[in-house]
């Protein structure tokens, strides 16, 4: 038996690295290999450039951390406002869907333009003008219209009995839902969080446009200085580096917890 | 994870990694391609080194233009005056008709253009313009015009992808500042060592501020000089550094509030600049571009038009 | 605040889902300390009026009235009648992502305001007087369906309601948990807790009720003793539903 296992494990080891092989000769010998690979793999550029290119990369990673935080609890507001039940409640429910509606529709680089440079050049007293400041307001309008949908789907996921048990017992609307919907329904929409989280981390890259060095400017900044496209690859591959192992590490968290706690009951 | 599946994800991973730098080390084994159409030899077998020779092999008809008895000429669009000045009734198209038109022949860099065509031997008829992005002029590749005109400084970095022409224009950067703002009075690089400043990507302009400036806050870095304005406007950066016809047209044409400060020169310890012409790498125009530019020069039509389209007006020196 | 000792009223309890009349003017009442039985079959109306009740589904037409106040009139504060009236489901609900303390400590610590050490000291002690103290810090999906809810019985007596309503609290459980959960409603019987109880283990009915009421087509068809309903009903639908019950080997 394990025999049999281990056979199929050389099978698929060396058939992998075989098809890779394969492709890794052809590629090399194109017809207009060399200059994709000095253009693209340069390793001199490489060397040269990632230093620099991961310091600017700090830009990006303060701009996710404090936007993710913000998104995640702006996002939250959103969505219990627009599950509120109740007829006093219309108007609220009514600007909750607007809003994101609103901030799904738009794309994230006119936001952006629009409240880095529009609203900085109203010289309105007291208001900022930090590119930074915007970028983290536009990223947490535009992201927590889709993160407030995933919350609202999280919340109608837990099954109404639920509700009705805590508010049997005379827990208020609010609590029924902080102590009780909420924590259930968090729990079961993380991957679709993280596919989120990880949205926003590729479109910090928004500021850039706004003036502010950070990654994808160092990039650009880099490659009009050595006529070389490898910066961009160095960009492509400190991104991959990042999110891989985030998504990997969610899905083990995921997996634990799931195994920590099964969902029980809720049939009436 | 079970041992097993361990197992087959390391061999995974080495077998992608042994791939990648494989690819990454190997020199090139075929000879590359050559760039751009099979250029025949700048040199024909009869021309040598008689005089007369290499004057014909510069003469209209000789010359392998795009299309054959037409010269086409790239710049960007927007088209800046005063280098490209607008026409009266309105730009033709694709010329934004908020600014300048190349084919008026008005404007410091229309009228070179036309000049150096004509020296040439083709007729103001005989020119068609085509847009080019300013970073495109030079990145490494076929291009689609005989010569780039777009206020080009000469690197020696750009000429790995590009011919650059001897100079048209010899001038510095300059700094642009919110009159009302706290350079408005600085003297001295020192000074403004303390500003935020900004420029285009990809520009002698930042290439200025990082080298010669260098200021104790990090640049911004904007994909266009106009976006680079709005923030100067915005008092989101304090001064923008750009050539200095430029920086004229933006403080007396196309904003008010702000200043020109100083120009960065040799007393800043800049070095000299020229605004080269772009041609496609070992292009066979070059050396007839150069040519004519030598004969416009020593005409003095290069200084002729300079004084005619851009603003003469003395600007000091900013000192160390 | 009782009125004559009544625990619970309803009178003329109309209740519709849409076209469809499930309630079609209930009037019961239930004396302090009383355990009323409802009986009937699936669709008659027997969780409605339970969730009626507590308020959980609103009604059309009549009134509900717990300890001398009318619930049903407009402007109620419902939280704080919820707190009187305590219920348990078929499919018992807890709180998954809580363990059983969390669960029975939860309402009396957000909704009475007591501290953790006091909810948790009561919380012990009920726990242990039904023998799951060994069970405090385990999550509902480690125990059996008896032990769950018992668990959920006991959530809805921390809250020491005045009125326990028990919607068949042993419909999903296997057969060999059923006991364990009456034993825990039987205690809580003898020890005077006033009840209404759906539900169709008949046996246990004749054994704790004081009065067995019979719910037919929306109505109570007809209520007695148990040794009345159950062994004599008066009702021809009601000797045809005890007929059916008796052929499946429940009574």
């Amino acid at each position: 038996m394990r025999g049999s296992r281990r056979r199929s494990i050389a099978i698929a080891a060396v058939s992998s690295v075989a098809f890779l092989a394969a492709i890794g000769f052809a590629i090399v010998n194109a017809p207009g290999w060399p200059r994709v690979r000095d253009s693209f793999f340069n390793l001199e550029v490489f060397a040269e450039s990632w230093p620099v290119m991961l310091r600017s990369f700090g830009v990006n990673v303060q701009l996710f951390l404090i936007a993710e935080v913000l998104i995640l609890g702006w996002a939250l507001v959103i969505a219990v406002l627009r599950s509120t039940p109740g007829p006093v409640f219309f108007p609220i429910r009514v600007l909750a869907m607007v809003y994101v509606d609103v901030f799904r529709a738009l794309p994230g680089i006119l936001v952006i333009f629009i409240l880095g440079f529009g609203v900085p050049a109203l010289r309105l007293p007291g208001v900022p003008r930090d590119p930074f400041f915007w970028a983290v307001v536009a990223l947490v309008l535009l992201y927590s219209a889709y993160v407030s949908e995933v919350y609202r789907a999280g919340i109608e996921s837990v099954h109404p009995s639920q509700t009705a048990a805590a508010r049997s017992l005379g827990l208020g609307q609010l609590q029924a839902l902080r102590y009780v919907v909420l924590p259930q329904a968090v729990r079961r929409v993380i991957p679709p969080l993280l596919n989120d989280f990880i949205g926003l981390q590729k479109d910090t890259v928004l500021v850039s446009f706004l003036g502010t060095v950070d990654l994808f400017n160092r990039a650009q900044i880099r490659q009009s200085a050595t006529f070389n496209y490898t910066p961009y690859l160095v960009a492509a591959l400190i991104f991959l580096v990042l999110t891989i192992p985030l998504a990997r590490l969610t899905d083990w968290l995921v997996a634990r917890d799931a195994r920590q706690r099964a969902v029980t009951g809720g049939v009436r | 994870m079970r041992t097993s599946t361990r197992l087959a994800a390391l061999a995974l991973l080495v077998a992608l990694v042994a791939v990648f730098a494989f690819i990454a080390t190997r020199p090139p084994g075929v000879p590359s391609p050559t760039t751009g159409p099979t250029s025949s030899p700048a040199v024909s077998p009869t021309s040598a080194a008689s005089p007369s020779a290499v004057a014909d092999a510069c003469a209209r008809d000789n010359l392998e233009t795009m299309t054959a008895g037409k010269l086409t000429i790239g710049t960007d669009n927007p088209a800046f005056p005063p280098y490209f000045l607008p026409r009266a009734g309105g730009n033709t198209e694709p010329w934004d008709p908020a600014q300048g038109d190349p084919t008026t022949g008005e404007g410091f860099e229309s009228a070179v253009a036309y000049a150096i065509a004509d020296e040439l031997g083709f007729a103001k008829e005989d020119v068609t313009w085509v847009v080019v992005p300013f970073l495109n002029a030079f990145q490494p590749g076929e291009k689609d015009f005989d010569f780039d005109i777009n206020q080009v400084t000469f690197t020696e970095e750009r000429t790995a992808g590009a011919d650059l022409s001897d100079g048209y224009y010899f001038g510095n950067q300059a700094v642009v500042v919110r009159a009302d703002g706290p350079f408005a009075s600085a003297k001295t690089i020192t000074e403004l060592k303390a500003a935020k400043l900004g420029a285009q990507v990809g520009t002698t302009s930042l290439a200025t501020i990082e080298e010669v400036i260098q200021p104790t806050q990090e640049a911004s870095v904007y994909q266009s000089n106009d976006d680079a304005i709005e923030a100067l406007g915005n008092e989101q950066i304090q001064g923008i550094v750009v050539d200095l016809p430029t920086a004229f047209f933006i403080v007396n044409v196309q904003t008010s509030g702000n200043a020109i400060v100083g120009q960065i020169g040799p007393d800043a310890g800049a070095d000299p600049e020229h605004f080269s012409v772009v041609l496609e790498k070992d292009s066979p125009l070059t050396d007839c571009v150069n040519q004519a530019i030598a004969a416009l020069a020593d005409a003095g039509t290069l200084e002729a038009l300079a004084e005619q389209w851009l603003p003469d007006k003395d600007v000091p020196e900013l000192q160390p | 605040m009782s009125a004559g000792g009544e625990a619970l009223r309803i009178e003329g309890l109309h209740k519709s889902f849409g076209a469809l009349e499930v309630l079609r003017g209930i009037d019961l009442t239930v004396a302090a300390h009383e355990v009323v039985c409802l009986i009937g079959s699936s669709g008659s109306g027997k969780s409605t009026l339970l969730r009626c009740i507590n308020l959980l589904e609103p009604i059309d037409a009549g009134r509900v009235v717990v300890e001398g106040e009318d619930i049903t009139a407009p402007g109620v504060e419902v939280d704080r009648i919820r707190r009187k009236i305590g219920i348990v489901f078929q499919a018992f609900n807890l709180f998954p992502h809580m363990s059983v303390l969390g669960n029975v400590t939860l309402a009396p610590r957000k909704v009475l305001k007591r501290s953790r050490a006091e909810a948790e000291d009561e919380a012990d002690a009920l726990l242990a007087r039904f023998g799951l103290a060994d069970k405090r810090h385990e999550y509902p999906d480690r125990l059996s369906g008896g032990q769950q809810q018992r668990v959920a019985i006991i959530r809805a007596l921390a809250m020491r309601p005045s009125v326990l309503l028990l919607d068949e609290v042993t419909s999903a459980l296997d057969p060999e948990l059923v006991a364990e959960v009456l034993d825990v409603v039987r205690e809580l019987a003898a020890g005077g807790m006033t009840m209404l109880i759906a539900t169709h283990e008949m046996g246990f009915a004749r054994d704790i009720a004081h009065r067995v009421g019979f719910l037919d087509a929306g109505r109570i068809l007809e209520q007695g003793p148990p040794s009345e309903i159950l062994s004599a009903p008066k009702e021809p639908r009601t000797r045809q539903f005890l007929q059916r019950i008796i052929q499946a080997g429940r009574l």
